[in-house]
């Protein structure tokens, strides 16, 4: 085991939030190291075809793959941002403590403050057979195809129509790759109208209030069943359709990636807007344990837009907590805050504003306990 | 090798790696060197990367991020390797895993 | 999926389609996005108030260039030229697969649903740096479905009836 490692500010993590963490406490002066398990920066972002929503700030109407290259080339311009790619932080230790795995070997790091931005991790589905290779998260099947150029399949059942379900199934057609239909439990499609019209044209029905009841095959997937559910989402009988897909891919909700924050003793509350077990946070995006703040995902599952700001607010404050200063501070804080404000204000925001109200009092709660 | 690759793509351009030769099972296979096994064994038409330890039901490629386990093999004679997330090399020994693998077992 | 008429603001009326070139934007869910009122050099979408509002268009403003079309990222955006020919309108719309058609060639004609309503002859393929790998597409339809068709299936023959 080698030497204890230092820095002011360590980053876990690369994607949207992390990016920007990492160039705003940069930014403030303050020493970054940013750490990720993959080779590439980005995140997610890296597979991200389609062109992103949001206002010009968060780079809305580039690409998802060009946003992931503007980030990284900003993060590795100069050498004032230590990047550690291909390592991964697998313990937190009670005196904040960071291990890092990379190339077999563990790493041990004392940075001063921690941005955690781990993101999140594919939900899971009970049904018969879930666990029969062809049954990838919709997530995983869109790394095979966008970043490694694998075909995931030839014939694809999407299971949820949110944005994931929505967005993977377009870039599934994208790669030449069918898409048989897209399943959906609600009685309504959960993404954007317009990402389910860009499908529906193409020809790619989506069966709301209709779950996946089995997958079929010996060795791998041969077919699925398909079922109506009524309003209490109970199977309606004699309402089966088989489809023969070779893959089954699952887009039913992502949750946070909170591992290293349980280890850091930060407290959490379940809150099932955004996504399950989410880290209690104040409005500086600090966690209960001081100076550990959280970005994106994983303080709460949304889009990758605000995922960027939380991660502006996250990288100022804390290189702020350390001492640096810079002229237009409030500036930037005040408009990454008003940013992230207006994003939530419309009616797709009702969901996150509602899961940040409950994580907030349930902080409060527990505080007064 | 490239049945299970997308050549043609809208957005895309994927530009092909170093080719390097590895063995699935004894048999030789080929892929691009740092990518993930999982993804030059699922190009090749191998989806089946394991038994599950208790009832022996056939397990792949689930996650893509090294975090839940499905996809473990034996590499190089090292059992439990996520495969999803280890980087082919030349020459790689890769095994479908029977079992929770053995440690330390010669490859 | 929200039915299309001429209610919704971002949808020109008979009376202007017959007028010319015009933008017809099927932006129906308030979601936060604003790329449209940037791409438009003739201030024909409104600045957004309030960035999850649906885009205002002025219709007396909008020319039918098209700019819009490939700038927006839910590719809800397309230009209907009712003016086109005696029975013959053009639509344009945003298309990001393989292969693309060429000038000349005919595809099908889908509605919103996917279905095919018509045979299409494609006029012009816009496909520039600039349209960043959303190209646009002319295609020629009945003109009593200007309104209906927006998307295309490549694949049908092209018009020396070689297969495409």
């Amino acid at each position: 085991m080698s030497s204890l490692l230092t820095t002011e500010i360590c980053i876990v993590g690369a994607g949207p939030a992390g990016l920007r963490a990492a160039i705003a406490a940069r930014d403030m002066g303050a020493c970054v190291m940013l750490v990720d398990s993959e080779e590439n920066l980005g995140g997610q972002l890296v597979k991200q075809t389609h062109k992103f929503f949001g206002s010009r700030g968060q780079f809305a109407g580039m690409r998802g793959i060009d946003i992931a290259k503007l980030l990284s080339d900003e993060v590795t311009k100069d050498s004032s941002v230590t990047v550690m790619s291909d390592s991964q932080v697998v313990g937190f230790y009670p005196d904040g403590t960071l291990a890092i795995e990379k190339d077999d070997c563990l790493k041990l790091l004392k940075p001063q403050r921690v941005i955690c931005a781990t993101g999140a991790s594919e939900r899971m589905l009970p049904f018969p057979n879930n666990d029969l290779p062809g049954v990838y998260g919709a997530g995983a099947a869109q790394t095979l195809m966008n970043l490694y150029g694998v075909r995931p399949g030839n014939r694809v059942l999407m299971i949820g129509a949110g944005n994931i379900g929505l967005i993977v199934s377009y870039q599934l057609i994208q790669a030449g790759i069918d898409v048989a239909a897209i399943v959906e439990a609600m009685p309504y499609v959960g993404g954007y109208d317009v990402h389910a019209r860009k499908i529906q044209r193409a020809g790619i029905p989506i069966l709301t209030s209709h779950t996946i009841k089995a997958v079929h095959g010996r060795q791998v997937v041969e077919g699925a069943t398909v079922s109506a559910v009524d309003a209490q989402f109970c199977i309606i009988p004699d309402s089966d359709r088989y489809f023969q897909v070779d893959t089954v891919c699952l887009a039913v909700g992502l949750t946070p990636l909170t591992e290293l924050l349980w280890q850091a003793d930060c407290k959490m509350g379940y809150i099932p807007e955004l996504g399950g077990y989410t880290p209690f946070r104040n409005e500086n995006y600090e966690t209960t344990r001081p100076g550990v703040f959280v970005a994106g995902d994983l303080a709460g599952i949304e889009e990758a837009s605000s995922a960027m700001i939380e991660g502006e607010i996250a990288g100022l404050c804390a290189a702020k907590s350390l001492g640096y200063e810079i002229d237009d501070f409030e500036d930037r804080i005040n408009r990454a805050k008003t940013e992230l404000r207006v994003l939530r204000q419309g009616p797709t925001g009702e969901k996150i504003r509602q899961g940040i109200a409950s994580l907030m009092q349930l902080r409060e709660e527990c505080e007064g306990a | 090798m490239n049945d299970g690759r997308i050549i043609l793509h809208p957005i895309l351009e994927f530009k092909e790696g170093k080719k390097v030769s590895f063995t699935f099972d004894g048999k030789e296979f080929q892929g691009y060197e740092g990518e993930p096994i999982a993804c030059a064994l699922h190009a090749a038409g191998v989806r089946v990367l394991r038994e599950s330890p208790e009832l022996g039901r056939p397990r792949g490629f689930f996650c893509a991020i090294g975090n839940c386990s499905s996809c473990l093999m034996t590499v190089d004679g090292r059992p439990n390797v996520r495969v999803c997330v280890e980087k082919l090399r030349e020459g790689m020994n890769v095994k479908t895993q029977k079992g929770k693998g053995v440690l330390l077992a010669n490859n | 999926m929200t039915k299309i008429n001429e209610k919704f603001r971002t949808i020109p009326d008979s009376k202007r389609r017959a007028e010319g070139p015009v933008v017809v934007i099927e932006c129906f869910q308030e979601i936060p996005c604003d790329p449209c009122h940037a791409a438009c050099n003739r201030g024909a979408i409104s600045a957004f108030d309030d960035i999850n509002h649906l885009p205002e268009v002025d219709f007396t403003k909008c020319n039918g260039c098209g700019l819009c079309i490939s700038v927006c990222p839910g590719l809800a955006i397309f230009v209907v030229d009712e003016t086109w020919k005696d029975d013959l309108a053009v639509v344009r719309l945003p298309y990001e697969f393989l292969p693309l058609p060429q000038k000349g060639q005919i595809v099908d004609g889908l509605g919103r649903d996917g279905v095919k309503l018509c045979e299409a002859k494609v006029v012009r393929v816009d496909n520039t740096r600039w349209h960043n790998r959303t190209p646009v597409i002319w295609i020629e339809v009945p003109k009593d479905l200007s309104m209906d068709v927006r998307h295309i299936r490549v694949g049908g023959t092209s018009l020396d009836g070689q297969k495409a």
